[in-house]
Parts: C-alpha cells; structure tokens; sequence
C-alpha cells in the first residue's frame, strides 16, 4: 500500500454512527425564521424522528431541564424553552418509528429507581430494543426546589449516587431470567415462580427492596450515554457508559487526544478499548459551495447570536446586567464580577471569567469586532461548515483514524433542519464506504455495534475481550 | 342532572380485570408486553367507539408473587397508544402516594401534547407497605396520609398545568423574545410534606387541564372533573352519584358477557378454579350483552358515564364492540367521539383558562 491508499489508516473499515439531538432548550435552535416551527407539537417531533430514520441514523435524542432557566432571578426568555418530558415524547415516537434508536436524557438526582429503571424499560420493551438513558446529574438546591427531596445534593456525590442508582437499575433490568414468561396459556403460572428475583438494595443513597416487573428487552438492556467531560465524568464513562455524548469533536487532534484518554480510562477499569461509542455533539451546516456554506453559517450566527443574546451571554461572563449595553459597540469596559453559580443558567462554569474577558478584549481590538460580533466568533464553537463531499471527506478521516465514532447532530432548525443532512450528506459518506445503506439490527445495541450489557458478560469472556 | 348521552370508558390493563384473565387471553403470555398487543388493543376499543380508555399501574407487579405479572408503566403506555390511535381518551392511572408531582405533571402534559388533547389521569394511591420499600421512601401509613399525598399531588399538577398561560410563546422577534416571562408564573406550592417552586417545564397542556378522574373518597371533589363511584346495585351507585360533587359521575361496572362460545357465567367459573375475582364493592353484570345494554340503558339517568372493567379482554371486547356499543349507538344513548375533539369537550367540559390569566384579567378589569 502506498501513503496515499485511503485505506492505510488504522480503522479503514469503521463506519459512522450518526444520532439526532432535539434539543429544545438553549440559543442555537434558530426560532425567529419562518421555516422555525413548534417546539411542542409532536407532529415536529415524529418529522425529525422520521427523518433521522429515513437517514439510518442510530439514535433519536431528547434532553431534560428540571426547571426552566433564569438569569439575575428572572425567567430567561430569549430562547426557545417548553419542551415535552422526554421519556413520554420517546413511548410515543416509538409508535411511529421502526428502528431508529430512542434516547431519553433522564436525571439521576431526581429521579428514583424503581420509577425510572422500569420507564426505561417500558420504553425498551415498546420500541422492541431501542431505548437508551443519557444518565445526567445535578448538584444544586435552585433545581431542587421543584422536588420532594428538594435540597442539595453535594457536587461530589452527583457521580456517586448516578453510579449507585445504576447497580439498581441493572439488577431490576436482570430481574427476569431470559424466558422467564410463560410461551403459552396453558403454563401453570404466567412467570416461572424462581425466574424473578427480589431486588434488595442498600447503599449511602438508596435503601430498597422491590419486585422488578418487567423482563429484558430486545436488547438486554437500554443502551447508556453519558456526557460528563471532568476526569470525574469520564472516568465515570469509562465504569459504565455505552456511548460517550463529548464535546470533543470539532478540531481533529482535540477529538482524537479525547478518544485516546477514553481508551486508556476503559483499559485501566479492564474494558476492551472499543466498547465505548463517542458520538460528539455538533452542528453541520451545508452549502453547494464553501462560499455558500460560509455565507450560511454568517446568517445563522446573527439568528442565533442576536443583539440580546449577545449582551446576555457577555453578561453571564462578565456576571454583571448588561441589558442596557449596546450589542453593536465596543466590549463592556467594566471588570467581570466573580460569581457564584447556583445552576439557575445550567451547569456551566467559567473558570477564570478575568482571563476570557482579556481574551476577548485582545482579539476584539485586533478585529475591530463589536461585541455582539466577539460573542459569535469567540463562543463556543460546535459545527462542521462545508459541502456535503469535503464534510464527508473530513467526517471519513475522523472516524477512520479514531478520533470519533460519529456525531449527535444538533439541527439549528425545527423540523426540517435535518432535511439536507439526509439528502444530501449522507449520500456522500455512502460513497465513501464510511456509512450504512441499510439498517442490519433492529435495536440501538445492534445500530451501534456493541457487546451485550456490562452485567451481562462472565468475568473470563471481560478478560479474554480485553 | 345528567344529559342524556351516557361518556363509556374501558380498562385495559393487562389480559382483562380477572386476576387469571390471561389463562383465557388469545394470545401468549410472552406476547402480552409487545408493542403490537398494547397497540391493538387500544385500536380495538377506539373503533368499537368508547370515549375513554383507562390503563392501571403500581410500582408493584400486579400479580403476587412468586408468580408475578409484567406491566409497562401507565404513562409510556398511553404515550405509545396515543400515538396509534387518532380519536379515543386516554387516562394512565398514576398514583402521587410517593412518585415527583414535578414529574407526573409534566408526563401528563406531554401525554396531552402528544395525544393533541386527548388526555386524562385516573387518580390512585400506593397503599401497600411494599410500595414504600420500593421507592426507598417512609411509608404513607394510613388512609389520611394518601388522601393528603393525593390532594397535594393533584393540586401541584393543576397549578403546574397553568403556570404557563396558553400565550406564552410571543416570538417576538422585534424584541428577540422567544417567551413573555410574565406569562409563566412560579406556583410556590408549600403542603405538609414538600414544597414545588415551578413554572412547569411543559408548555400548558392543549386541554388547559387534563380530565382528572379519581375516587371521590380518596380525592377532594374540587380537584376532580369525574368521581369514580361503586355501588353493587343501581341504588347504591345513584346515592354515590349524588354525593360526588364532581362535574361528572361515572359508575364502575365489572362485566362477564355472555361470548358464542361460553356464557358470561361459565368464563367466570373457569377464571375462579384458579382465583378469585376480588369484590371491590362495584356492580357486576355477568350475562348476555343485551342485559348490559339495559343496565347501561338504566344507569343513564343516575350517572354520566360507566367505565367497564372487561373479565377478559379478548373475550369481552369483541362482544362490547359488536353488539353492546352498536345498540346503544342506535338509540342514541353513547355517541362515539368526533374527529379532532378534545377528551374535555368529548366529556362536554368546558376549557379552562388558566388561573393566571384569569388573575391578570380580573386585574385589568379593577
């Protein structure tokens, strides 16, 4: 083979694995464009669903907010918010659907086993194999507030009490032996009467003691995604995700310095280097030329990043109201206040708002950037831009050398902002032999190429495998 | 005193209300949890024209153990049945002894969406010890503390479910505001046991509020758009009926009908060689279908509707689609609901305003 076979690469047969996001919630889903439509009609969620599935995606995927976001105390409210509760979206979804996989982001804070374990499991048994749990935290008192359990659950133990709620929903997933339901009406009991096993459970966060009620699924059990991006969050990951949900997916050698971490997190916990999936979140934008590609993001960028949004995302970085600033000037001259976050605008967190501000002073000066045109620029930057041929070229030598298995697609348009990625992209990696002409399995385990569930494989089979 | 069109409900847990319905369902017990067995039933009652279908849940299995019944949670599978069928009501039963009202709010409503207004929620309670152990949660010892878990659940749903008044999404792109924040309203729920801050994260369901169904001894009456009554004899139902207080009244009705293979009696004494058939205090009707019609016919004039809990499933519905309904269709008695009808206006409720609407008006008009 010589250096310019393409496929003397480490992974020349690895194939893409592609996943929707919905996201619902957040500036990047375009709202002011006559093409925006409903956030809440189910008829847009069965379009995109349906659309992902025309394009043999492997997965359909919804997030959760516990309580809508606010800034300074007030509800935040230049962008899109009110969205369905996920689990219920995805039962539905799973009637108009046939193989594409369902997602559910779900919070392990909130939520208790018994209840959630065994929705999870409905929504497994429903679409015959293709749910899957995003498992998500959180660790603040504002969230809380909407709870029985209100309070505060200490940033340290968010990843302790989502590890110990997933051993109980593994046992109450393996509750029911395989066969466990009588095949006929002539059985003597509908159950096998030892084929059921009482869940008890007791640990620092749950105290339990249930019957599980419902049998494996298709798939065993439902496919886990997680999104943590900490040393904490991956090596989390690493002990119990099937698939990785990174933000690590723009830049080459960012996406495969992240893959490589993640493989050598799963070696040190004894988990072969491939069983993970890492599908980064990103947005794609298309055009039939880069000229036009580019031209479109522009557009994009001012819809999403308008002037109030500008100054709002300016203001939590500054942390200071600069509502009566003016978008289209020069960079707030004040100093940024240091504040606390108590999770009221989601998890994140600057870390040192005095050295981004300098940043950004620096290059808006260089630039003769205002500052609405510094928040678009120097914001965080989640997308692929191109024609569908070059993106299908980048998008083959990514998942080719390693560095992703693929992408949750983030649509800045609902819901037909998916439209050109099937029609047009897709086409394009079916050529390069990197994508799938027709679906093989029925379930997302089987979409997504993974082992049976962790709980599942003997001790020798996880040695041999590693 | 009542119209004249009788709302006819369905339950459809399961093989049907007998404990050991399964043993006569027409299929397998492996095939009870398909998604093609959930789907087909619901299809069947919505186009044998009944109103209302109502599917029960627990944390706990159903059947005892050491031979317990599977169930998929109440919610998905209404979402899925929504999804399949374009006219019936449907109604999960969801206790609030122990679950999030935060959450069962939001599922509800989202079942309201995504069945575009179709929507119900059948009240109930977890009154078993196990239940508690379950959710790793103190037991909710006796029937005061339920009734309070329920009323505050339920009142916590109702203000979640206006927290969002229906305008709230302005998109109002001269101002780049997506929402009016001072349509969305903070409930600040403060009861015995827990505290809810809200706005709800679900748009205000399409309904305003879902039809709300319960038990009018387990439920305040101001919380309910129907009670649930019993009674063993039209009397007692009637006495019930009167005392709801609820806009509606719907009387439980057991039924074991009478199949060209078997009577009603016979099903019921082959169901019983293996358990029994529990009495909940409600009429039961085992016999020919034209009988029931007659019992339908008469209950009528002391309640708005009946929701039937079938022996069988597989057995009963074909005889309730085929003849039951079709006779009481002709003389008017039940009408099946239109096309693009709400469960509400199906019910002849009216829709409500949101109570924050209703506030901010009553404000202007000072």
């Amino acid at each position: 083979m010589t250096r310019t076979d393409p496929l003397d690469v480490p992974r020349p047969h690895a194939r893409l694995h592609l996943g929707v996001f919905f996201q619902g919630v957040n500036h990047w889903t375009v709202w002011s464009a006559p093409e925006s439509g409903s956030q809440i009609d189910p008829a847009s969620f069965r379009r995109v669903a349906r659309t992902a599935e025309r394009g043999l995606f492997d997965a359909f995927f919804l997030g959760e907010g516990l309580r809508l976001r606010e800034v300074d105390g007030r509800i935040h409210d230049l962008d899109v918010a009110g969205r369905p509760d996920a689990l219920t979206q995805l039962a539905a979804l799973a009637a108009v659907t046939r193989r594409i996989g369902l997602v559910s982001t779900s919070n392990a804070t909130f939520n208790e086993p018994a209840d959630l374990a065994r929705r999870l499991s409905g929504l497994d048994l429903l679409s015959a194999g293709r749910a899957g749990w995003n498992v998500v935290t959180t660790d603040n008192a504002w969230t809380g507030a909407n709870f029985r359990r209100g309070g505060y659950l200490d940033h340290a133990d968010r990843y302790r009490r989502a590890e110990e709620f997933l051993t109980v929903a593994r046992a109450l997933w393996d509750g029911w032996e395989d066969g466990a339901v009588a095949g006929s009406a002539g059985a003597p009991a509908w159950s096998a009467p030892t084929a059921v096993r009482q869940v008890r459970h007791r640990g620092p966060q749950f105290d339990i003691d249930l019957a599980p009620t419902l049998p494996r699924s298709a798939q065993g059990h439902p496919v886990i995604f997680q999104a943590g991006d900490s040393g904490e969050g991956r090596d989390f990951a690493a002990r119990n995700a099937d698939v990785i949900f990174s933000a690590h997916g723009s830049d080459f050698d960012d996406a495969l310095a992240f893959a490589e971490d993640i493989r050598r997190r799963l070696r040190a916990v004894g988990r072969p280097d491939d069983d993970l999936r890492i599908l980064p979140g990103t947005e794609i934008i298309l055009g039939a030329t880069e000229a036009e590609a580019l031209e479109k993001k522009r557009w994009i960028r001012l819809q999403q990043v308008t002037p109030a949004t500008a100054l709002g995302i300016a203001g939590l970085l500054w942390g200071i109201d600069l509502a009566d600033h003016d978008a289209d000037g020069p960079l707030p001259k004040e100093d940024p206040v240091i504040t606390d976050n108590d999770g009221s605008f989601g998890a994140r967190r600057i870390a040192d708002p005095r050295a981004v501000v300098a940043e950004w002073r620096a290059k808006a000066a260089a630039h003769g950037w205002s500052l609405r045109e510094t928040v678009i620029a120097l914001g965080p930057q989640r997308g692929h831009v191109g024609t569908p041929s070059a993106l299908a070229n980048k998008f083959a030598h990514f998942v080719r050398h390693g560095a992703i298995d693929g992408f949750n697609i983030t649509p800045y348009l609902i819901p037909h902002g998916l439209d050109d990625i099937v029609d047009l992209l897709v086409p394009e990696l079916q050529e390069r032999g990197v994508y799938r002409t027709e679906y093989t399995g029925t379930t997302l385990r089987s979409h997504l190429g993974l082992r049976e569930p962790l709980t599942h494989r003997s001790a020798a089979h996880r040695q041999q495998a590693g | 005193m009542p119209g004249s069109a009788l709302h006819l409900a369905v339950e459809l847990d399961g093989d049907g209300a007998h404990p050991a319905a399964w043993r006569r369902a027409a299929h397998s017990p492996d095939q009870l949890l398909t998604p093609h067995r959930v789907a087909h039933v619901a299809a069947v009652a919505e186009n044998a024209g009944f109103t209302l279908i109502t599917l029960d849940d627990g944390v706990l299995p159903p059947g005892a153990s050491p031979d317990p019944v599977g169930r998929i949670g109440a919610v998905e599978r209404a979402a899925f049945v929504a999804a399949s069928t374009s006219t019936i009501g449907i109604a999960p039963v969801v206790p609030v002894t122990y679950a999030e009202p935060f959450h069962v709010a939001g599922q509800l409503a989202s079942l309201d969406h995504l069945s575009a207004g179709r929507a119900g929620w059948v009240v109930a309670e977890e009154d078993r010890p196990a239940a508690a152990r379950a959710w790793g949660r103190p037991p909710v010892g006796d029937a005061t503390a339920r009734a309070r878990e329920s009323r505050d659940g339920v009142t916590v749903a109702r203000a979640l479910w206006d927290s969002w008044e229906d305008d709230a999404v302005i998109r109002s792109v001269a101002t780049s505001r997506y929402l009016d924040r001072d349509r969305l309203h903070y409930i600040d729920f403060t009861g015995e046991t827990y505290a809810v801050k809200g706005p709800a994260i679900v748009p205000r369901p399409p309904q305003g509020q879902l039809v709300v169904l319960g038990h009018p001894d387990a439920v305040p009456a101001a919380l309910l758009d129907v009670a649930l009554v019993a009674g063993r004899d039209r009397a007692t139902v009637a006495a019930a009926a009167s005392a709801a207080g609820t806009p509606l009244v719907f009387a439980e009705v057991e039924v074991a009908l009478d199949t060209p293979d078997a009577t009603g009696a016979e099903r019921l004494a082959d169901l019983e060689r293996h358990a029994p058939w529990a009495d909940r205090g409600r009429l039961r009707h085992t016999g020919p279908a034209s009988r029931l019609a007659a019992l339908l016919d008469e209950l009528s004039t002391v309640v708005d509707g009946v929701r039937l809990h079938p022996l069988v499933l597989d057995e009963d519905l074909p005889v309730l689609s085929r003849l039951v309904l079709p006779a009481l269709t002709e003389r008017r008695l039940v009408a099946r609901p239109l096309p693009g009808t709400s469960l509400r206006s199906a019910l002849g409720l009216q829709r409500p305003a949101s109570r924050y609407t209703v506030a901010a008006t009553q404000e202007e008009a000072r």
